[in-house]
């Protein structure tokens, strides 16, 4: 019955979704019916989140009759597995994508007091046009409630390397982050059918924009550490395919987030802005086509179906296909706004959301150039770091180096550019960089990036120079911190890039191996068991200088579905973290792999800084601009 | 450019984008490593007889004139199972299969055979994958078809499946003349 329940409930919200964009659609011509939309959407918001309870309830009983659990659980799962095991599948992280999608409607429906209601009316409309076709790819293409005749006894299990805590929370966070950035597009869409585009949208758009960052920079952020622990490859980010999937939207919506402030204050680049919230969440949709139509081969197999595929890209076509083509039709007849100087706030702002776009248009270039060449020359290709890095890490330089002035210029017009300012991040720069001097063989790209994230986080700080710190409002302190976890992220990534020490060796017990500044022996080895897994564990004793530690890495064996994973034992330091791995046996030599990555922790300490910065933002928005009604002249525009 | 003309851009991009992908749905890569080995001589290699009552297989053996089919399979390869009726017919269809059994046992053999059915002239063990890799197969099932003067003719990844006989057989006949 539940599985039943749960079907019906999709289906329900189907019809409410259906109604809703029928009732937005025809507006005004219904009278006093059109009042209904906002109720609507909250219902159907309600019926979806009903359905995917209903789907945790199965998938933590361990209902083996409903088939997604059979593939995809198993009940000797730990409870905290048995219950994220829901969306580490297919259907299940649709499931979850479409109560996103429809829990977002619903919120905005209830609390957007500010948008003219007309705007407000398409908006959600647009958003009932989005939730259709997911439902229909869920009701039809990736039914979750599937009942199995006869029920297995028992379910297959879960990809080993998901059961790990990271999965309970990487990929909902990343979810809340994509499909928080439809609310953007719609809003953009209905601005766009209203002919509404103005400072109006953006206030109403930004709160969103910011959850939605703040959300989708945790989800990449836990979703780096988790590869860099649980692979045991001892990196941080691969570029594959799925994690510049998670990129692309994040650096469109950080574009999106600077841009929203110039149209917010100012009024101007709005042509720009609704084209980034276009942008941003059908980055998102392009993400999750290429993870589920396998066109590119990645780690992450998810459930890799063409036909899925075909579907996706279906809806990919008419909803970008079609706010592109509304854009190109309707952007010639949107005011352009205030015009600015290229020397002032607005100036910076452009700069940094081109260099954001160039970015995003290298990774989307990289990731798709091997099907693109495959194409043209049935030729076989992969594009790799060496590009990503080479093409990328300038960029950042040059975003950083702007960093050091954009926050403190004028909005409009900034005739003496304060230059003596930041004459002190200046001097730190330099400095740094003559100090990477020291090591000669580190790479000048590293060594730059080092330089400049030292400045970076002197200069991060000079907006609050001459302000009354407990009246800074909230909104500068979120920045002022975001772009310190900017400096302080550079300097883990330079770092590790360019100071890792490694050892790889096959090792006797009582061997000892030496990695930088560390001394590993192998004491022993002994098999443990978990819950449902049985594992070698190696007992390692490291020691530097007087203090020494235990370490004990593992290599798993998961019997359903059967996998090995390494467990990598790590163990952190001020300056950096020790990463060991133990391998295979080699008659009596173990493999061990070790590193030691000086700084590397800086990498998501950077990125926890800089989401904690758009989470002090966020509140500092809602707090200022709730219940604050806007001015006539803004509501016009 | 105009600025209409500039407007279009990001919508000729995309459609740009969804024709790359669609063409890359209609045709989906093909992940399968093809040995750069067809169409050379066979590999010089030996595997010891897997059973001490049957021929092993050899390098040696395979410029005799005849050609002959060489599969590498396992007793614990379950495709290997399902591949298992498709060599019988080949066999009844005059063609001569020799096997190549992959890390592997004489005792686990002599069930697989008893199990289902023993199609094969000649049975090496390849202990350590060694045979494998010199022939550039990347699992089991896979089969090789050698001709009389000891050149790979053709290689087939993955079980032969029923409908796929008619190709093989094409294959034999070719590598016959």
């Amino acid at each position: 019955m539940i599985a039943e329940t749960g079907l019906a409930a999709l289906w329900l919200a189907f019809a409410l979704a259906l109604l809703q964009f029928g009732l937005a659609a025809a507006g005004n011509r219904l009278g006093d019916l059109k009042t209904l939309v906002a109720p609507v959407a909250v219902a159907q918001g309600l019926l979806t989140l009903l359905a995917f309870l209903l789907l945790i309830w199965l998938f933590v009983r361990t209902d083996t009759s409903v088939q997604l659990v059979a593939a995809n659980s198993h009940s000797a799962k730990p409870f905290i597995y048995r219950f994220s095991g829901t969306w580490g599948n297919h259907e299940g992280s649709m499931l979850l994508w479409v109560t996103v999608l429809s829990a977002a409607g619903a919120l905005l429906a209830l609390v957007e007091r500010r948008l003219p209601e007309r705007s407000l009316r398409a908006t959600l409309g647009a958003q009932a046009l989005l939730a259709l076709g997911f439902f229909g790819f869920l009701l039809i293409a990736s039914n979750p409630f599937t009942r199995l005749d006869p029920a297995p006894l028992n379910g297959q299990g879960l990809n080993p390397l998901l059961q790990d805590p990271g999965l309970a929370f990487h990929p909902p966070t990343l979810y809340l982050g994509y499909v928080g950035l439809s609310v953007a597009f719609s809003l953009a869409v209905g601005a766009l059918v209203t002919r509404e585009v103005g400072p109006a949208m953006a206030r109403a758009m930004r709160p969103w924009v910011l959850g939605a960052w703040v959300l989708l920079t945790i989800g990449i952020v836990a979703g780096s550490y988790w590869a860099y622990y649980e692979l045991g490859w001892g990196g941080w980010w691969f570029w594959d395919p799925v994690e510049n999937a998670s990129l692309m939207p994040w650096l469109a919506a950080t574009a999106l987030l600077h841009s929203i402030n110039v149209l917010a204050a100012r009024g101007s680049l709005r042509a720009w802005t609704v084209m980034l919230a276009v942008v941003a969440f059908s980055m998102s949709m392009i993400g999750t086509f290429l993870v589920r139509s396998g066109i590119l081969t990645s780690v992450h197999s998810f459930a890799v179906d063409p036909t899925r595929g075909s579907f996706i890209l279906g809806l990919l076509v008419f909803y970008t296909g079609g706010a592109l083509l509304l854009f190109a039709l309707r952007v010639a007849s949107v005011r352009e706004g205030a015009r600015f100087d290229p020397v002032s706030r607005e100036g910076a702002l452009v700069a940094n959301n081109l260099i954001l776009s160039v970015i995003l248009g290298t990774v989307f270039v990289g990731t798709l150039y091997p099907v693109l060449i495959e194409a043209v020359s049935g030729e076989k290709i992969s594009v790799g770091p060496p590009y990503f890095n080479a093409v990328s890490g300038p960029l950042v330089l040059i975003l950083a180096a702007l960093l050091f002035i954009g926050p403190l210029l004028r909005w409009r017009r900034d005739s003496r550019p304060n230059l003596r300012r930041i004459a002190g991040p200046a001097i730190v720069t330099l400095v740094a960089l003559g100090l990477t001097l020291i090591n000669s063989d580190m790479g000048w790209l590293p060594r730059l990036g080092l330089a400049f994230a030292a400045g970076l986080a002197t200069a991060s700080f000079l907006p609050l120079a001459g302000r009354d710190l407990r009246r800074t409002p909230l909104t500068i302190w979120g920045m002022v911190i975001s772009h310190l976890g900017i400096a302080v992220a550079m300097v883990g990534a330079a770092s590790d890039a360019s100071m890792t020490k490694e050892t790889l060796a096959a090792a006797r017990i009582g061997e000892s191996l030496t990695v930088g500044p560390w001394q590993v022996r192998l004491v022993g080895v002994d098999p443990v068991a978990g819950p449902n897994w049985t594992a070698v564990e190696g007992h390692l004793v490291a020691t530097r200088g007087s203090s020494s530690i235990r370490l004990n890495p593992q290599s798993r064996y998961f019997s359903s579905p059967p996998t090995e994973t390494n467990e990598a034992a790590i163990t952190t330091r001020l300056d950096g973290q020790l990463y060991t791995v133990l391998g295979k046996r080699n008659g009596d030599r173990w493999q061990m792999r070790l590193w030691w990555k000086p700084m590397v922790t800086f990498i998501w300490l950077g990125g926890a800084l800089i989401a904690f910065g758009g989470f002090l933002a966020l509140i500092g928005r809602l707090r200022r601009e709730r219940g604050k009604p806007l001015p006539l002249a803004e509501v016009r525009t | 450019m105009s600025r209409r003309a500039w407007l279009l851009l990001p919508l000729l991009l995309f459609i740009g984008f969804v024709a790359a992908a669609a063409w890359r749905l209609s045709a989906p890569s093909d992940t399968s490593v093809r040995s750069r080995m067809v169409g050379r001589d066979a590999p010089s290699f030996a595997a010891a007889p897997m059973l001490p009552e049957r021929p092993g297989v050899a390098a040696a053996d395979l410029k005799n004139g005849k050609p002959r089919l060489v599969n590498f399979f396992a007793s614990w390869c379950v495709p290997c199972i399902a591949e298992a009726p498709v060599l019988l017919d080949l066999q009844k269809r005059g063609v001569v299969i020799e096997g190549i059994a992959l890390r592997d046992d004489p005792n686990d053999i002599r069930k697989f055979l008893a199990e289902n059915g023993d199609p094969f002239a000649a049975i090496g063990s390849d202990p350590i994958g060694e045979t494998q890799i010199a022939f550039g197969s990347s699992g089991v099932p896979e089969s090789f078809i050698v001709d009389g003067k000891g050149v790979i003719r053709y290689q087939h990844i993955g079980p032969i499946a029923p409908e796929q006989v008619a190709e093989v057989m094409a294959e034999w006949e070719k590598a016959r003349s």
